[in-house]
């Protein structure tokens, strides 16, 4: 059973009782790695997170109201691989208790009203299919309805294969949405997590207000594996890194995760109250 | 002689596989012209006859070719480029270079062009003819300053109250470590984001390969067309392989799998017409191609030209909003009563168990991998 070894090393999350950091090699006991928002207590790195722990760590308790739930994804080119595109959508679903890879809805941060989107990467690797493309839509329509900031959280492989050129048009339909938000008036935020690749860094995540990376995120477009195919070269140290991405000039700034919160509703302050603050 | 033998060889090395019986009878009609041109005697009917014979065969071959072979066609080496398209097409042509303040990208060309009597700014990617050309190109792989270069020239374009014409031949935006550091991903995105808010008429026209978000980094327009023969999807067939069936023979798997054809894509929406080409293919009578396709383009300028530019942005925002929504995706947007709750749920679990729940996926093998 080696094949179970090798993809155990890959895993982001903690299974049984300890864990293997993929960054260091540590051991790391799973309650303390739960408790610490899966950030490794010996290197730091920040792993991924599921979807819905992420909106427990970030809004205001108990504040978090789910909006389009009733959107399901649908096989529609009848994609076949090793197993059906149907098989795996009903598999994640039933893996995840989510009809797709993005959780969207209304919520407060430190009071401030905002409308959250999240790419959970259980998901299918948080891709972006018809459903997830709408999802983020409707979204930062809601925000424009509800004359609040936006806020995405991305981790997601890009673009759903399996749904053809119509995952290639949510790129465009999710940029749509955000360029009418912006002649609007509207602020958005765009927090890029381990991993955000392909067609997700290349629409919406990228086309928010604000680029927000946590430590040590991949994000990129093409992945490293598909880079070092074509240039058949050793990849630069930290190459796509969130720290090599902010040094290059291609984010406004790293956030570590126990610092998000309060950093989100700094920003929020800034667009809700204008140039002054307040006495 | 000897010129004419070169010339024959480099010919046949440019068929392909599923065209090679077309070939034979091409060839033999060809024999039969030149021998007709020499000697005095009528060969009027056995002339007829193979031309007859080449034509129905073409559209017999031609009727049923697969994804993969459309694929084929789409990268033919002897497919019209944007730089034909620029050659045969557009008169008081003024290439404009640049993105104002990294590089000039080749793997994209930008410049003022003039249509019959309609002057546009012309986007497009750039492949390149022979080996020295194509490497110049990237072959029409562009870098994010290719991308930032057509955005700029497409707003000069709205400033001087031009259209703008796009034609798409990329596999794909390039994969390399100098574009991920200029920021490849967010480049493509701005162009998308940003091609939205242009105030005058766009087209787009996939002529070969349509790769990507490297293709739609400059395809986001009021009318989209494919070339009959052309692809456009979320990633190559050879990338959907290599992800999927790590085998040879998986690019023609994935080229049907992926419904990149013009017959799906206009079944769903994704774009508006298919261009038809020569028969046989474009690379047939490339002139033909370029010519169908120049028509095409003016008369969608003509139409668009003729709306006000609110109306011009809000359809192209509705066109892309609502592109290729499903049935259940439709009926949820009518009764927007059932999105959302009005109450926050009551928590149903503890914080600790929704923990472990969202954790709890990871304990199964993952299906993906």
């Amino acid at each position: 059973m080696a094949w179970r070894i090798g993809r155990k090393k890959k895993k982001d999350m903690p299974t049984g009782i300890w864990s293997k950091c993929s960054e260091c090699g540590s051991t790391i006991y799973n309650k303390e790695l739960v408790a610490s928002s899966m950030v490794c207590p010996n290197c730091g790195f920040h792993h991924t997170v599921g979807g819905r722990q992420r909106i427990e760590m970030t809004v205001d308790p108990g504040s978090f109201i789910e909006h389009f739930t009733d959107l399901r994804p649908e096989d529609r080119l009848n994609f076949v691989d090793k197993v059906s595109y149907a098989e795996k959508l009903e598999k994640a679903q039933a893996k995840t208790g989510n009809s797709d890879a993005c959780i969207a809805g209304v919520a407060k941060i430190q009071e401030h009203e905002v409308v959250l989107s999240i790419l959970d990467f259980a998901f299918m690797g948080g891709s972006m299919g018809e459903v997830v493309g709408e999802k983020i839509a409707r979204a930062i329509e809601l925000a424009e309805e509800k004359k609040c900031p936006v806020i995405i959280f991305s981790a997601s492989g890009g673009a759903r294969m399996h749904e053809g050129a119509i995952s290639l048009m949510q790129l465009a339909k999710t940029c749509a949405a955000l360029n009418r938000f912006k002649e609007k008036g509207g602020f958005s935020i765009s927090v890029m997590t381990n991993p955000t690749t392909g067609g997700v860094t290349a629409s919406f995540a990228s086309a928010c207000d604000i680029l927000i990376g946590e430590p040590g995120a991949l994000i990129g477009f093409a992945g490293p594996r598909v880079i070092q195919n074509t240039i058949r070269q050793e990849l630069p140290e930290g190459f796509q890194r969130a720290e090599f991405l902010l040094e290059k000039g291609q984010l406004d700034l790293i956030v570590p995760r126990e610092e998000m919160r309060e950093k989100l509703s700094t920003l929020l302050d800034y667009s809700a109250h204008g140039n002054r603050v307040r006495a | 002689m000897a010129s004419q033998k070169k010339k024959k060889s480099a010919e046949t090395s440019n068929i392909l596989p599923f065209e090679k019986p077309l070939e034979e009878v091409r060839s033999r009609l060809e024999e039969l012209e030149a021998l007709a041109g020499k000697t005095s005697q009528d060969l009027g009917e056995e002339l007829e006859f193979y031309r007859d014979r080449l034509n129905r065969l073409t559209k017999e071959v031609y009727s049923d070719i697969t994804p993969w072979n459309r694929v084929q066609v789409a990268r033919h080496p002897d497919r019209p480029l944007v730089s034909d398209f620029i050659d045969h097409c557009c008169e008081n042509w003024v290439e404009l270079h640049g993105d104002g303040s990294f590089a000039d990208d080749r793997a994209i060309v930008t410049g003022l062009a003039t249509l019959g009597t309609q002057r546009v700014l012309l986007v497009g990617h750039r492949k390149g003819r022979d080996t020295k050309g194509r490497m110049a190109c990237n072959f029409g792989s562009a870098h994010p300053e290719g991308y930032r270069k057509a955005l700029q020239k497409m707003r000069l374009a709205e400033h001087m109250g031009l259209p703008i014409v796009c034609l798409i031949n990329t596999p794909g935006a390039y994969p390399g470590v100098a574009a991920e550091e200029r920021g490849q991903a967010r480049a493509i995105a701005e162009n998308i984001r940003d091609m939205f808010a242009l105030k005058v008429p766009v087209v787009a026209v996939i002529l070969g390969e349509g790769g990507s978000g490297g293709a739609l980094g400059i395809a986001v327009a009021d009318r989209v067309g494919m070339m009959e023969n052309s692809w456009y999807s979320v990633i190559s067939p050879e990338g959907c392989a290599s992800i999927l069936w790590h085998s040879a023979d998986g690019r023609e798997k994935a080229a049907e799998a992926l419904q990149l054809t013009s017959e799906p894509l206009l079944r769903l929406g994704i774009v508006d017409k298919a261009i038809t080409e020569p028969s046989g293919g474009a690379h047939r009578d490339p002139e033909g191609a370029l010519e169908e396709l120049k028509e095409q383009i003016l008369f969608w300028l003509d139409e668009l030209l003729a709306l006000p530019p609110e109306q011009l942005l809000e359809e192209r925002h509705l066109k892309f909003r609502n592109m290729t929504r499903s049935i259940s995706v439709l009926e949820t947007a009518m009764n927007p009563a059932q999105t959302g709750h009005e109450e926050p749920l009551p928590d149903p679990f503890s914080a600790s168990e929704r923990r472990a729940a969202s954790l709890e996926p990871t304990q199964e093998p993952d299906s993906e991998a």
